[in-house]
C-alpha cells in the first residue's frame, strides 16, 4: 500500500518536472506551425527585408523591417540611458552605500521592478510624451527606466561576488577608493555586468504595453529620433485584434522573429553567466 | 596627485548621482500617480457593475483576484512537484535534469507578448476556450512556472540534510519525509516565490489581452471573458476619456504591488535568506 503510494507520487513529481519541457515544446510548435507558412507565402526576404507594412492595401505589403529597426532603436536607446545609470547605481549599492541607506534603496529597486508596465506607460503618457512626443526618444527613456531594476540587481550580485581583497589590494597600492572600484572591481565583474546588459536588452525588446503607449506606433522606417516608431511587440498587439488569414499569419511570424531574437539573447546570457562561474 | 583627487571626486558624484536618480525616478513615479489618483478614489469606482458612467474598477479587481487564484492553483502544485523531483529524486548531472533547467530558463526569458500569442493560438483557438478566464489563467500559469520552480528549489535546497536523515532514521519513507519534514521547513521560501508570482500576475497585460479578453464584467463562469485591473487601465488609457479614473485605478494597482513587495520582503527576512 505504502510502496505503491511512494511509486505513484514519484511518478507525479517526475511528470511535473516534464511540464516545462512540454511548455517550451508547445510554444515552439504553435508559433512555428502558425507563423512559418505565412513567412514562406510572403517570401522570407520580402518579409524580413521589406520596408513597407500595409496589410490592408491592395496589393498588401508585409515587410517588417520597420518594426525590426524600430525595436532595435528603442532597445539601443534604453541601453544607452539605462545601463550607465544602472551600473553606477549597482556599484553604489554593492560597495559604497552605508547599510542604513541600503535598507531603503534595495526595496526601492525591487518596487521599481514590481510596477506594472501599464503604470509605467501611463506615467510615460503624462510626463514624457508632453516633452518629447510619441517618439523613439520617449520610448527609450521609459524603457531605460524600466530596465533599471534588472540591470541593477544582476550587476549588483556580480559586483558583490568579486573578492574584497581585490579592492583592498588596490587601496594598498595607493589607488583611491573610486579608482579601485572602477579600475579593479568593475573589470573583475565584467562578465556579470555584461550579463546584466544582455538581460536588459531582453527586457527592453520584449516590453510591449508601455512602449505602445508612448512610441506612436507608425509602421514606417524611423525618420527621426523625435518621430514615432513601431516595435515588433507593438505590431502584434495593435493588429492581432482584427487580423485574418495571411495578415494574421504575418503577425504570428512577427512573433516568431521576436521569439528567435529572445532565444539568441537568452543563450548569450546563459553563456555569460556560465563563463562567470568559471 | 591632483588628477587622482579629481577622479575620485567626479566618480563619487556620478555614483551617488546615479543612485539618487534611480531613487528619484521611483519617488517621482509613485508621487505622481498618488497625487493624480488619490483625489479621484470615490465610491462609484467600486460599484459592482461597470458602465461608462461609473468606470467601476470592481469587476477588474474581482477578475484580477480570480485570475490570480486560478493561475496559482494550476502553477503552484506543478512548480512545487517539479522542484521536489529536481532536488530530491533526480540524479545529479542527468541529461533530463539539464534539459528541464534549460527549458525553465528559456521560459523565464520569454516576454509576455509571446505568452499571449501562444495562449491565443493554443488555449483560445486550438482548444476552443475562446477569450476566457481559463485561457488567461493557463497562459499565466506557464509564465510564472519558472519563478515558482526556482524559489521552491532554493527553499528545498536550504533545508538541512540532518532533518531528512533524522526522519529516515525514525523509519519514515522518502515520500513521508518530503511531505511532512522537508516541505514544511521550505514553506516560507515557497511563499516568497508565490508572492512574487502574484506580483507578476497582477501587473500583467500583454499576455492577457488576447487570452482573457477585455470585457469588463464579473465572470459568470471560467469561460467568461474578463478584464484584470492592468488590462482595465490599458483599455481606459486607449479610450482617453476617463483619465481621472485611470489614475485612481493606477493607485489601486500600485497599492497592491507595494503590499506584495512588503509582504515578500518580510517573509524573506523572517527566514533569513540573503
Amino acid at each position: 500500500m505504502n510502496k505503491s503510494k511512494e511509486k505513484f507520487m514519484a511518478a507525479v513529481f517526475f511528470a511535473s518536472a516534464l511540464i516545462s519541457i512540454l511548455a517550451v515544446g508547445l510554444i515552439c510548435v504553435f508559433l512555428f506551425v502558425n507563423g512559418i507558412p505565412a513567412l514562406f507565402k510572403i517570401g522570407t526576404l520580402e518579409f524580413l527585408g521589406g520596408s513597407q507594412w500595409s496589410p490592408m492595401d491592395q496589393p498588401a505589403y508585409y515587410g517588417i523591417l520597420p518594426m525590426i529597426v524600430g525595436s532595435l532603436y528603442v532597445t539601443a536607446g534604453a541601453i544607452i540611458l539605462g545601463v550607465p545609470i544602472g551600473v553606477l547605481s549597482s556599484i553604489f549599492m554593492a560597495w559604497i552605500c552605508p547599510p542604513r541607506l541600503y535598507k531603503w534603496i534595495k526595496p526601492a529597486v525591487d518596487l521599481l521592478a514590481g510596477i506594472p508596465s501599464v503604470v509605467y506607460g501611463f506615467f510615460g503618457i503624462a510626463i514624457i510624451v508632453p516633452l518629447t512626443g510619441n517618439s523613439i526618444v520617449s520610448a527609450s527613456i521609459l524603457l531605460g527606466i524600466m530596465i533599471l531594476p534588472t540591470v541593477i540587481s544582476i550587476a549588483e550580485s556580480a559586483l558583490r561576488a568579486t573578492p574584497r581583497q581585490y579592492y583592498e589590494g588596490a587601496l594598498a597600492l595607493g589607488a583611491g577608493p573610486y579608482r579601485s572600484l572602477f579600475y579593479v572591481v568593475l573589470p573583475a565583474a565584467k562578465n556579470g555586468i555584461l550579463a546584466a546588459v544582455v538581460l536588459g536588452i531582453g527586457r527592453a525588446i520584449g516590453e510591449t504595453m508601455a512602449v505602445i503607449m508612448v512610441a506612436g506606433n507608425q509602421a514606417r522606417m524611423p525618420v527621426s529620433l523625435f518621430k514615432g516608431v513601431r516595435t515588433l511587440t507593438a505590431n502584434i498587439v495593435i493588429e492581432m485584434g482584427y487580423a485574418a488569414d495571411l495578415h494574421r499569419g504575418a503577425l504570428i511570424a512577427t512573433g516568431v522573429v521576436l521569439f528567435v531574437f529572445i532565444l539568441i539573447i537568452n543563450i548569450s546570457f546563459s553563456a555569460l553567466v556560465r563563463k562567470d562561474r568559471g | 596627485m591632483k588628477n587622482q583627487k579629481n577622479f575620485e571626486r567626479i566618480m563619487g558624484i556620478l555614483t551617488w548621482g546615479a543612485a539618487a536618480l534611480t531613487l528619484g525616478v521611483l519617488a517621482f513615479i509613485i508621487g505622481f500617480i498618488l497625487f493624480k489618483g488619490v483625489p479621484h478614489l470615490k465610491p462609484s469606482l467600486i460599484a459592482f457593475s461597470y458602465n461608462s458612467e461609473n468606470v467601476s474598477l470592481m469587476p477588474g479587481l474581482i477578475s484580477t483576484i480570480l485570475m490570480t487564484l486560478l493561475s496559482l492553483a494550476i502553477s503552484v502544485p506543478v512548480g512545487v512537484f517539479a522542484a521536489i523531483y529536481l532536488t530530491e529524486y533526480a540524479k545529479r548531472g542527468s541529461k533530463l535534469v539539464s534539459l528541464v533547467r534549460l527549458t525553465t530558463e528559456t521560459l523565464s526569458g520569454i516576454p509576455s507578448i509571446i505568452y499571449g500569442l501562444f495562449g491565443l493560438l493554443f488555449f483560445v483557438t486550438y482548444l476552443g476556450w475562446g477569450f476566457s478566464l481559463l485561457a488567461g489563467a493557463f497562459t499565466l500559469s506557464i509564465m510564472i512556472l519558472p519563478l515558482i520552480m526556482r524559489s521552491c528549489e532554493e527553499a528545498i535546497h536550504s533545508v538541512p540534510d540532518v532533518l531528512r536523515e533524522g526522519a529516515f532514521g525514525l523509519g519514515a519513507g522518502k515520500l513521508r519525509t518530503i511531505l511532512k519534514i522537508v516541505l514544511p521547513s521550505a514553506l516560507p521560501g515557497i511563499f516568497a516565490g508565490i508572492i512574487l508570482a502574484i506580483g507578476r500576475i497582477v501587473g500583467e497585460t500583454a499576455a492577457l489581452i488576447y487570452t482573457a479578453g477585455t470585457v469588463a464584467q464579473i465572470p459568470k463562469s471560467p469561460l467568461s471573458s474578463v478584464r484584470t485591473l492592468s488590462v482595465h487601465m490599458y483599455a481606459l488609457s486607449g479610450e482617453g476619456l476617463h483619465t481621472n479614473e485611470s489614475y485612481a485605478t493606477a493607485v489601486v494597482l500600485l497599492l497592491v504591488v507595494v503590499a506584495i513587495n512588503t509582504l515578500s520582503a518580510k517573509i524573506v527576512k523572517s527566514i533569513g535568506v540573503k
